[in-house]
């Protein structure tokens, strides 16, 4: 089934009198469970794209139909429960509550998806305990390496079971090594079915994926199947 | 309905944080709202202490009293210089009013000497003396302390005997004993033969029966004749408050027979009654009304504007993180709701430091007035609190519900 479908999406900015087009005309599918990487320069459009496909932003041209839906047209308050259900979201900055510990910062989107308490807990354990932060649960953000952070991110952007999950350059503010260790949960959850869509600049981090799209100027450069390298598991064994 | 219930108690359980993080600021903050709402409950159990005095007050002087007196007590259309050259009520008026009158189920004369009172060890200056008679008492409500009013033969032969009100009693014999003990006025030796309750009507001013004392009207003339108003006040009581107004109209009609007034000539004494009093006290409440809502409305309105700015400010704080919150899925209600709870729960802050202040302040009031804060006007702080916090936290909450969240999680 097909998850994101784009048609002739164009995104255009007013900048005083200047009209800027960030997105000239993209047309693109995504199936389930795929694992995909939209990579470009800066100024290529990759940002403006990955918020349209996340429902932050709507398109100012095309339509764009997620899990079956047109949410291009949709209004502020369905886009938020959108993002809330089938979408999780992981940010470069992490963008945790710095004032919530982890148990709670993963709870929030159950929270405003009206999960009643005792589930909610559990659920937001049980998320924790699968990116390996079980003793944990209780540390505030700022108790926490950033790649612990990262992964209680990931943990609230698979609390709500989405049918996507949307990185923006997950591994850019973590040096290389625990970069790695992300990259390699990612790749368990593309194992467990998860649909993955990735943001980044970075080649290395790009060829975890299966799917390359480069854009370049608002267009669609390039989008190629790359032959899946074997990639080792957390504890190197193949 | 859960969502709801579960983003309420999300927003509360923000807002305590965010206060707990700033404490500093937000009582800062609240001072506005503190300021009004001690004002307004204070306000209010002042009125409700002064009111219940009053009550009081009439109730131990009787409320379905009349009092004849020459002169009107209260706002009076009839001029000043007038009601002066009217001719005094002597105690021949009220012997003939007396036995004209067929309504009251008392009448009894009173005058008014103020004369210094001595004991062996204590005195006062300047105490309201009330000379009358025997059947004072039956016009009146007053309880004893110990001790009784004069008898007929007492006043009848105009005995040096005196009744006590509470507070004079309490200054003249502190260690108490008072009963059978003698006084001394203006040099007269009298015998305490009485002593009442306490009847707390102060806001009865001069007419406090705890601050006078009470004499026969015939040793008054005997001893202290210059020195009363000259008139003598004759104090009718009506069996009920519906007869009032027949009593009324029966004590002007035989009050003109006995005074000789032709049907050209106009009356020449003033019926008097308590409710006038009332229109004194509320006077008085009026002026604690006017200051108490000019206080309370001021300080509310600058509370206001305090709440708002601090809103702004923290909503411009956490624009980051109500760019998270929506990404994760708030949707404008809930984060409208969040920042309009932490107003209201800042507000409520200020609304309990309020009223614990005024609670202090009825303590102190209660020395002064038999009151004490009462349910309603708690509610009432509590209302104006929250309705103050929503109010002025719509605007800064409004600004974070229609934040664009790309822009609000880029923001630094």
């Amino acid at each position: 089934m097909s998850v994101i479908n784009l048609e002739h999406i164009a995104k255009i900015y007013q900048l005083g009198s200047e009209e800027v087009k960030a997105l000239k005309d993209i047309s693109l599918n995504i199936e389930q469970n795929e694992y995909v990487a939209i990579m470009g320069p800066s100024g290529s459009g990759k940002s403006t794209l990955m918020n349209i496909i996340g429902c932050l932003d709507t398109p100012s041209k095309g339509s764009y139909i997620f899990t079956g839906v047109n949410v291009s047209e949709m209004d502020d308050n369905e886009l938020a429960e959108i993002r809330n259900k089938e979408i999780g979201f992981v940010f470069q900055t992490f963008n945790l509550l710095p004032r919530s510990n982890a148990l709670h910062n993963v709870e929030l989107p159950l929270i405003y998806a009206g999960v009643p308490t005792s589930e909610r807990r559990e659920r937001a354990k049980q998320a924790l305990e699968n990116v390996g932060l079980a003793d944990r649960i209780y540390h505030k953000p700022n108790e926490l390496s950033g790649g612990q952070r990262q992964r209680v991110a990931i943990a609230r952007a698979l609390v709500t079971q989405p049918s996507i999950i949307l990185a923006d350059e997950p591994t850019g503010n973590l040096d290389t090594k625990t970069g790695e260790d992300i990259m390699a949960l990612f790749n368990d959850l593309f194992k467990l079915g998860n649909t993955i869509i990735l943001v980044t600049h970075e080649e290395y981090i790009a060829e975890h994926a299966a799917r390359i799209i480069r854009l370049r100027d608002g267009l669609i450069e390039k989008d190629e199947n790359v032959t899946k390298r074997v990639i080792p598991d957390h504890n190197g064994s193949i | 309905m859960s969502n709801l219930f579960f983003e309420l108690k999300e927003g509360l359980i923000i807002s305590l944080r965010a206060i707990r993080d700033n404490k500093v600021r937000a009582v800062l903050t609240t001072l506005g709202i503190i300021i009004g709402v001690w004002a307004v409950v204070t306000m209010s159990t002042a009125i409700k202490g002064i009111d219940i005095a009053f009550q009081k007050g009439v109730a131990s002087l009787g409320s379905d009293n009349l009092y004849i007196d020459k002169w009107a007590w209260f706002n009076s259309d009839i001029p000043w210089w007038k009601m002066r050259n009217r001719r005094n009520i002597d105690m021949e008026d009220y012997n003939k009013f007396k036995d004209l009158a067929k309504l009251p189920i008392a009448t009894a004369p009173s005058v008014i000497t103020r004369q210094g009172i001595k004991t062996r060890k204590h005195s006062l200056d300047v105490v309201f003396c009330t000379g009358t008679t025997s059947d004072y008492i039956n016009t009146t409500n007053l309880t004893f302390q110990e001790g009784r009013f004069f008898s007929n033969t007492e006043s009848n032969s105009s005995r040096s005997v005196v009744v006590l009100g509470s507070e004079i009693a309490k200054k003249l014999f502190p260690e108490g004993r008072s009963l059978d003990s003698q006084v001394k006025i203006k040099g007269h030796p009298f015998k305490v033969i009485g002593v009442l309750d306490e009847q707390g009507s102060w806001v009865m001013g001069d007419f406090n029966p705890d601050k006078q004392v009470f004499i026969p009207i015939g040793t008054v003339f005997k001893y202290f004749q210059n020195e009363t108003f000259g008139s003598i006040v004759i104090n009718v009581r009506a069996p009920n408050s519906q007869m009032v107004s027949p009593v009324k109209e029966e004590a002007i009609g035989v009050m003109r027979q006995v005074r000789g007034l032709s049907y050209s000539q106009e009356n020449d004494f003033a019926i008097n009654q308590q409710g006038g009093l009332l229109s004194e006290i509320d006077k008085t409440v009026g002026v604690i009304q006017v200051a108490g809502i000019f206080i309370t409305g001021l300080s509310l309105f600058v509370g206001a504007i305090g709440i708002m700015n601090i809103m702004f400010v923290s909503v411009k704080e956490r624009t980051k993180e109500i760019g998270i919150r929506k990404a994760i899925g708030a949707n404008r209600r809930t984060i409208l709701g969040q920042f309009i709870t932490e107003a209201a729960v800042i507000c409520l802050l200020g609304g309990f430091i309020g009223l614990l202040l005024a609670v202090i302040t009825s303590l102190v009031i209660n020395k002064f007035l038999p009151t004490s804060i009462q349910l309603d006007s708690v509610m009432l702080a509590i209302i104006i609190s929250i309705v103050t916090g929503i109010l002025s936290g719509f605007a800064p909450a409004y600004t974070a519900a229609k934040m664009d969240p790309v822009d609000a999680l880029r923001y630094e």
